[in-house]
């Protein structure tokens, strides 16, 4: 037994540890595990979603082989436990890109699909199920299902965004989008209320292939900062060397607190705000700011943290946005790390897949237990009200009901669970 | 291409071994031969590899029997027909479990087989080549555990020990000559091996850092590496401790 995190560190409870090392040696493990079990990969996630305390971890990370690629296509096929890294290192010399990244590449695939993560450009390609082509999960009986949009797709659909809890995924097809260089032109634009966020964020779709932005907690007002970002034609500039830092303890209280957060938000805007910034950079600080501090999520110190993501749809979310940071600006609460962003008009593929049509916040809480929770209650009934839901990859704490409200397809997925397969969260939002 | 790297690597399945291919075709397109006991297995890996670096060739040779000497030679031999290789690891090994060993001799046998004769055997082969060919480094994979016997994993701690010795004995008689002998002794590191160790909360070095450590002594050439670094120091203290209070620690 041993212990076992995620991202959020809320908790370390013990887990019986099976590596799988091989698509072979995985059927043979999968089937003869004794308890139920669930696939973990760089436990990225922030809650429970991979995390089955007393039951069995199946890690995935030993799955990391690439199978097949063509250069002419962009066709790429690995095995699931390959991260996001080592793709984009892979293929972004040779012309091509992941057409959907999240905010860090410290991911595996497996869990990619597994959570059908979103990023910076839904508006136009929509979450990372939509490029996958086929894929391969094994059940805890020993059958293996292969999958695809034209191929058995009702387990596609159910697989994708399915949390892990169809079977574990071991393989996957993904097409990848050409890509001219590894440069990208961004802009960053000081908004100083929802308002004019909307307005940049609408006026920023046709044109841009990325936007984001950070949305400053505290103010209470709805100001921050809009990112966006398109992909350019080769640059001379060199490529930045990469410097690894890591968090190297974790201190005994958060270092996100009321005093920090105030003075390192006034200053980020402030100083972001003097000049609106045009600029080429390179993809990796574009897309993944904080995957050179390694361990940052120690810096809440040893209760962790949660975050909290929900998405509203786009009538209700102007007003639904506003209420919630008021709200958090009023707790107190809340961190550095918020984001706000705009999904495209486009239907989910999964049946439990988060990004729909509308708009997304996303922040960090350090866990102060009660209070965090009764803000986390206020914030629930303002997502309940606006007919919004929550992502589960970040969940540590979701009432039931606002799951089952927030995904009308639960009912046609469940058809499809392994029982075999279990975790904390599925047993808290699912029942088993 | 006159100077491509020609870089031969035996246990080419294990974790360790992988990782430091990934390194060596990621710097420079090579000739990488694969050796092992189980062609599916190496299929897996040679793909994988070649995906990654596509100007590289990457020939498979099985090979069932691992301490059988005259199929070891003929391996070697063959290989040096075509052209001297610059460089081979030789990494496979297998950790048994020590109370296995004590209760079954077949175990403790094949164990010693495995992890000692066998990587001595291959190294021998590539030595008398490399010496013809006043040319090349070999790098034999030990262990820490090969630095002092400890009644938790003395078996294979003898077996590397073997090596390490053997290596001494390689160094010494090639020093004077082109050829570089590399002796790595990893602390436990996360592989496949080691999941059992995993499983139960030991907190292992990952083996990306292993193979980086490798693929850079190998390159700098040197003659031993503890890898990750902390265990010379760790092991230079265990190797110290006198044998009456040593007797009384459990590790």
């Amino acid at each position: 037994m041993r212990k076992v995190s995620s991202w959020g560190r809320l908790n370390a409870h013990p887990h019986h540890v099976m590596h799988l090392n091989s698509p072979v040696q995985a059927e043979q493990i999968i089937h003869d595990t004794p308890t139920t079990g669930i696939p973990y990969g760089m436990g990225r996630s922030y809650g429970d979603v991979c995390l089955n305390p007393q039951g069995t971890l199946w890690m995935t990370t030993g799955l990391d082989h690439f199978i097949a690629f063509d250069h002419n296509s962009g066709r790429l096929v690995c095995e699931a436990g390959v991260l996001l890294k080592d793709i984009q290192r892979l293929v972004i010399p040779k012309g091509w890109i992941l057409p959907v990244t999240p905010g860090t590449q410290l991911i595996t695939v497996g869990g990619a699909i597994a959570n059908d993560v979103h990023g910076k450009n839904h508006h136009i390609h929509g979450s990372f199920g939509d490029h996958i082509k086929q894929l391969s999960i094994i059940r805890t009986n020993g059958e293996v299902i292969e999958c695809g949009p034209e191929d058995n797709p009702d387990w596609f659909a159910a697989t994708v965004g399915g949390l892990g809890l169809t079977g574990v995924i071991t393989k996957a097809e993904i097409q990848l989008s050409p890509v001219s260089s590894p440069w990208i032109d961004s802009e960053t634009i000081p908004y100083t209320n929802l308002d004019e966020f909307f307005e940049l964020s609408d006026s920023s779709e046709a044109d841009w292939d990325h936007s984001v932005s950070w949305v400053d907690c505290i103010s209470g007002g709805g100001r921050g900062l809009f990112i966006r970002g398109k992909h350019t034609p080769k640059s001379d500039k060199l490529e930045p060397k990469t410097s690894q830092l890591t968090m190297p303890i974790t201190p005994p209280f958060s270092l996100v607190n009321k005093l920090s957060l105030r003075a390192f938000n006034m200053a980020y805007y402030h100083l972001k705000k003097c000049r609106s910034t045009r600029e080429l950079i390179h993809y990796e600080p574009f897309f993944y700011p904080l995957d050179n501090l390694h361990e940052w999520n120690r810096m809440y110190g040893p209760k962790g943290f949660f975050q909290y993501q929900c998405v509203v749809p786009r009538q209700y979310g102007q007003d639904a946005i506003q209420s919630m940071l008021k709200e958090i600006s009023a707790s107190g609460n809340g961190s550095f790390l918020a984001v706000l962003k705009t999904f495209g008009d486009r239907q989910p593929l999964g049946m439990l897949s988060f990004p729909q049509p509308g708009v997304t916040l996303a922040l960090d809480f350090p866990n102060k237990g009660k209070d965090t929770e009764n803000l986390f209650s206020r914030l629930d009934a303002i997502v309940t009200e606006a007919n919004g839901r929550l992502y589960p990859a970040k969940d540590a704490r979701m009432p039931r009901e606002l799951f089952e409200a927030g995904y009308p397809r639960l009912s046609e997925f469940i058809k499809y669970r392994d029982l075999g397969i279990s975790s904390s969260l599925s047993r808290r939002l699912i029942g088993s | 291409m006159q100077d491509r790297k020609r870089i031969a690597i035996i246990g080419a399945t294990s974790a360790i071994a992988e990782h430091c291919a990934r390194l060596w075709l990621l710097k420079e397109p090579s000739d990488l031969i694969l050796v092992g006991r189980n062609s599916k297995r190496m299929e897996r890996v040679a793909t994988d590899l070649y995906i990654r670096s596509q100007e590289s060739n990457i020939q498979i040779i099985e090979q069932p029997d691992f301490s059988a000497p005259d199929a070891i030679s003929f391996t070697v031999e063959e290989l040096f027909k075509k052209k001297p290789i610059d460089i081979v690891l030789i990494a496979h090994g297998s950790l048994p479990e020590q109370h296995v060993c004590q209760d079954d001799l077949h175990t403790c046998r094949a164990a010693l087989d495995i992890n000692g004769v066998s990587p001595v055997l291959f190294a021998e082969a590539f030595a008398k080549n490399m010496e013809k060919a006043n040319h090349g480094t070999i790098a034999l994979i030990s262990s820490v555990a090969g630095d002092r016997g400890r009644q938790s994993n003395y078996v294979y701690g003898a077996a590397k020990g073997l090596v390490s010795r053997y290596t001494q004995g390689l160094q010494h008689r090639l020093a004077s000559s082109n050829v570089n002998i590399l002796l790595i002794k990893p602390g436990p590191t996360d592989t496949p091996m080691t999941s059992h160790l995993k499983a139960d909360g030991a907190s292992l070095a990952s083996s990306e850092l292993v193979a980086e450590n490798i693929v850079n002594a190998v390159a700098s050439r040197k003659k031993c590496v503890y890898t990750p670094s902390k265990w010379f120091y760790i092991m230079l203290i265990i190797r110290h401790i006198p044998s009456f209070i040593f007797n009384k620690i459990r590790i």
